[in-house]
């Protein structure tokens, strides 16, 4: 799915130069479930930026189903995110004004497809979360849960071949996170979905097959033999 | 998916979608009730021209008047040793009518209007002769019984004074009326072609001694058609009177109309004339004409309609100036203003949901999309604004019509008043500075009394229109505002980072 090759991200922040990731390299396989680790400034939320086409690499390649996204246009990175890579957020990020089955549905907005086919869509993947009956709910009327499976919902409305998460239990209290956790692993054996995981809870981390650690711009495969 | 979100955010945001479409409502309001009611000042403005002058008048010829005294009638009233009826007791009736040219006005030589009608482009000319009627009747006592005095009895009057007096013994009243000797035949141009006749007859060809007056003035005088009206010392029939097209009980540009040929034998002034009005045969042709006339005519004073549109006085021309400045100061600021609060608050919008767009853009909404979305919120709030702005304008217009507000204006010199002994009824006066109405009630205060040397004064009742133009203007500035706001808003949205999406502090 993802073959990176000396990725390097430098910020300027003020004065500083901050170097957030040192030439990384990477693979992850297709319906891979990946979890990232690491202490908070290590260069975790970088390199998802860079899985996700959010931001581009100072130097280096990422290659998605073989295809460098840093040598793309910004029309193509936005294409690559409607239809390509699924994003679950630590706040959830729903938008506040809309209802949960709108908000779904915002994702399917780029598709261009019929209101009818949208909606249809869109309830089906809150159905899958088990929010079925909440599609009217504006996001202030539900739990924290509830709106990260809503987030879910939106991130797989679309069946994108990649799902990001940045620290999708961040926010939410351990039943809650385990009902979480439980649901994106369950989506993972269901779907065969590529999934990368960013996330500093241990918990959390030990439930997937792989384990990556970042630190000081370097990654470390923890599962390696 | 837009207008759900739209429809969603505006309600949200309800007190800021309130305030900037209150801010441009009253904004667009104000661009209307401006425009409307300083094109009600321009249409009155121009039918004032058009009453004093007469539709499709494009130049009007006058001879400057040479300087105070010299010019008009010198109002003075001689009467000689033993003249009047003298009654028992040696006091003296005595009534004299005196018609000479108008206050600021020169007569000249009516070969100027062949002079000008020979010119290119004229396609009609007519002369008339503007003058003033004052009449004079009272008592003097038997001065010689009172003291030895010699000669004539002399009352000196400020020139085209209305008044009524005592002095010492005497008693006396002065009554004045503008006179207009028009030409019958010429009907293109001229005072009278505004004018529609309210009883009787206009002048005719052939006309001799009669006298058409002015409706408003013929019912203040309770004078009818079948009457006399002393002119001059001579006693003119009243064959009509007449109404300005401009509305009811509006006034003319004269009180009486009397044949050309008349009012130059009655004021002794043969083959005299005050004023030569022109048409033009294309607007183009105006300004060439004007100039072909100055140098035809080196000492005449040459005025086009534009120049006379300038020379309006009175309340008509205060209106005018302060719709004209402050009215479109006010509007710009208030739009600007306006304007302002809907950026203001759009680009908060836009900072505020920083996360929110950006996470728009995470998921795959392209830049258009989200700027789109942005802007048509504003565009939204414009028109919302717009249609608000609308309706108040058009209700504030509406009370402006319906307020009445009448509008006095002249095209001539300022007014000035006279000091007599003794205060004049405010009947005798006239007054054409201010609104009719207010302005008569306090003419009876001074001394003597006001009277107003703007012999052309003409009520004009303001009518604002609102134009289809207009409005659609109006709703085009508030969604402009709503678009300015909207592509300042959206480009800082589009500026956003899809990397916002991501950041854990909103």
């Amino acid at each position: 799915m993802y073959q990176i090759d000396d990725l390097t991200k430098t910020y300027q922040q003020g004065k500083r130069v901050v170097r957030a990731l040192k030439g990384v390299s990477l693979t992850i396989g297709d319906g891979e479930l990946v979890a990232v680790q690491g202490p908070t400034g290590g260069g975790k939320s970088t390199l998802l930026q860079m899985l996700g086409g959010l931001d581009r690499p100072t130097s280096g390649t990422v290659k998605l189903d073989g295809t460098d996204l840093a040598g793309m246009s910004d029309a193509q990175l936005t294409a690559a995110r409607a239809e390509t890579i699924g994003f679950v957020f630590q706040n959830f990020n729903l938008i506040p004004t809309l209802t949960a089955l709108e908000n779904v549905e915002t994702a399917l907005v780029p598709a261009k497809i019929p209101r009818q086919t949208r909606t249809a869509r869109a309830l089906a993947a809150l159905e899958s979360v088990g929010l079925g009956d909440r599609g009217d709910h504006l996001p202030g009327e539900l739990s924290g849960g509830q709106q990260q499976r809503v987030a879910i919902a939106r991130a797989l409305v679309k069946n994108p071949k990649v799902l990001l998460a940045d620290e999708p239990t961040g926010n939410l209290d351990e039943e809650t996170r385990d009902e979480i956790v439980d649901l994106i692993v369950g989506l993972w054996k269901d779907q065969g979905l590529t999934i990368v995981l960013v996330t500093h809870d241990s918990v959390v981390a030990q439930r997937t097959p792989r384990r990556l650690r970042i630190a000081k711009g370097a990654v470390k495969d923890l599962t390696a033999a | 998916m837009f207008f759900t979100y739209l429809r969603r955010e505006l309600r949200n945001r309800r007190k800021q979608t309130v305030v900037v479409a209150i801010g441009l409502a009253v904004a667009i309001a104000l661009v209307i009730v401006v425009n409307a009611v300083s094109t009600g000042v321009r249409n009155a403005q121009s039918e004032v021209l058009e009453s004093v002058y007469g539709v499709g008048t494009d130049i009007t010829v006058t001879q400057a008047s040479e300087g105070p005294g010299e010019g008009g009638g010198p109002g003075r009233f001689d009467f000689g040793e033993g003249e009047g009826e003298a009654s028992e007791d040696g006091t003296r009736s005595l009534a004299q009518d005196r018609l000479s040219t108008a206050m600021g006005s020169t007569s000249f030589d009516a070969s100027a209007l062949e002079s000008v009608s020979g010119l290119d482009h004229v396609s009609g000319v007519a002369a008339t002769l503007d003058l003033q009627n004052m009449s004079f009747s009272g008592e003097m006592p038997d001065f010689e019984a009172m003291q030895e005095g010699d000669g004539p009895v002399t009352m000196q009057m400020g020139p085209d004074g209305s008044g009524e007096g005592t002095a010492g013994g005497s008693s006396f009243e002065i009554e004045q009326f503008s006179v207009t000797g028009v030409d019958p035949d010429a009907t293109a141009v001229g005072p009278l072609t505004t004018a529609t006749v309210a009883d009787g007859r206009t002048l005719e060809t052939g006309d001799e001694n009669v006298a058409v007056l002015d409706a408003t003035y013929a019912e203040q005088q309770e004078l009818a058609v079948g009457d006399t009206i002393t002119t001059g010392g001579e006693k003119l029939e009243i064959v009509g009177t007449v109404t300005s097209t401009t509305g009811d009980d509006v006034a003319t540009a004269s009180d009486v109309y009397v044949p050309l040929a008349t009012a130059q034998t009655l004021a002794d002034l043969a083959d005299q004339v005050t004023d030569v009005y022109v048409q033009v045969d294309s607007a183009e042709n105006v300004d060439a004409v004007a100039a072909a006339i100055e140098t035809e005519l080196p000492d005449a004073s040459v005025s086009t309609q534009s120049d006379l549109a300038e020379n309006v006085t009175g309340s008509l021309s205060t209106a005018s100036n302060l719709i004209g400045t402050l009215g479109t100061w006010l509007s710009v600021i208030v739009l600007a203003a306006a304007f302002g609060l809907a950026i203001l608050f759009t680009v908060s919008g836009v900072n505020r949901r920083t996360r929110e767009l950006g996470t728009l853009k995470a998921i795959g909404w392209s830049k258009g999309r989200v700027v789109g979305q942005v802007a048509g919120e504003s565009v939204v709030q414009g028109l919302i604004g717009g249609v608000a702005g609308l309706a108040i304008g058009a209700l504030a217009v509406w009370a402006v019509n319906l307020a009445g507000i009448t509008l006095s204006g002249g095209t001539s010199g300022g007014g000035f008043t006279m000091g007599g002994p003794g205060g004049g009824p405010a009947g005798a006066m006239q007054d054409a500075g201010g609104q009719t109405g207010a302005a008569g009630g306090f003419g009876g205060a001074r001394p003597g009394g006001l009277a107003d040397a703007a012999s052309s004064a003409v009520d004009v009742a303001l009518q604002a229109p609102v134009s289809l133009w207009i409005v659609l203007a109006a709703v085009g500035l508030a969604v402009l505002g709503g678009l300015i706001a909207g592509v300042v808003g959206g480009q800082r949205a589009a500026r956003l980072r899809p990397v916002e999406a991501l950041r854990s502090l909103a």
